[in-house]
């Protein structure tokens, strides 16, 4: 069952991904005054939006495992927190490339990156925490309240385009109550969240599933040394 | 337009995707990895057993 839902995902968002991709590039006029490098949007904002749905849905898994000290609350948000951390990674990358154009800098410290990029930091860190700790419980209990300052900071992050005026562009779409895109442009921007909503999800699946593999290797190595 | 301008679109979705594709082939390395400790696990498990069986 899991098998299939993960093919049909992958599917889906190929397609998706594949069907945008002509419509970015044969049907999307370039935008006025950045020209063909304003495309770059239909990755950098679906990449972002994706990484933060991640790691507030890790971050209320994390909160989960505290309250209910299941262990598989734990995989799950580990899993969903290191499928965000690649989808910010794109974003940060992306948005590089992009600033590099638009701005002739690669990078500024103003305040939607180093927010973004202080958030990259803790997930690093946040997996370098798993991976120094042996004991599943303490690992679980310090990862989720590890995830839950992160998610404070991606307040910040959200917020910072509207709180502080620096060199990153203010709120564009409207529903964060900016002045829109221009008809026909906004479309493939949001179906392109939806197909990598749903490649992140495949992906979730998998790392989930390998977690629980994890889990059971930990479980007879106990076992054996039990003997 | 500067043909810079359309080069630089270029770098950042084939960075997108390689990111996305480096992350499925880190994720397919890693599943190879887990099946066979799992496997290697899995006998060390039997053969303590059955040891511990004979010795019984």
């Amino acid at each position: 069952m899991r098998l299939k839902i993960i093919v049909t995902l992958s599917v889906l968002a190929g397609a998706i991904l594949a069907w945008n991709l002509h419509r970015i590039f044969l049907q999307v006029p370039d935008e006025a005054s950045q020209g063909a490098i304003f495309r770059i949007i239909y990755f950098h904002v679906p990449a972002a939006i994706t990484s933060f749905t991640g790691f507030y849905i890790g971050m209320f898994s994390g909160v989960g495992y505290l309250i209910r000290k299941d262990l598989r609350l734990d995989s799950i948000a580990a899993s969903i927190n290191e499928v965000s951390l690649a989808f910010a990674t794109i974003t940060i990358c992306t948005g590089s490339i992009w600033g590099r154009i638009i701005w002739g800098i690669w990078w500024t410290w103003d305040a939607r990156l180093t927010s973004y990029f202080v958030c990259l930091l803790i997930y690093f860190g946040y997996f370098m925490l798993r991976r120094a700790i042996d004991d599943p419980t303490t690992r679980a209990r310090l990862s989720a309240v590890l995830s839950i300052f992160a998610c404070v900071d991606i307040v910040l992050v959200w917020k910072s385009i509207e709180w502080f005026r620096t060199q990153h562009p203010g709120p564009v779409l409207e529903i964060r109550g900016g002045g829109g895109m221009a008809p026909g442009m906004e479309a493939p921007l949001w179906w392109n969240f939806l197909a990598l909503l749903m490649l992140a999800t495949a992906l979730v699946l998998i790392r989930t599933r390998q977690e629980g593999m994890r889990r059971e290797i930990d479980a007879l190595r106990r076992h054996a040394h039990a003997f | 337009m500067s043909p810079q301008n359309f080069t630089f679109m270029f770098y950042g979705f084939t960075v997108a995707w390689l990111i996305i594709i480096g992350y499925v082939i880190s994720i397919a390395l890693r599943e190879r990895r887990l099946r066979q400790e799992l496997d290697r696990v899995k006998r060390m498990v039997e053969e303590n057993e059955q040891a511990n069986t004979r010795r019984q």
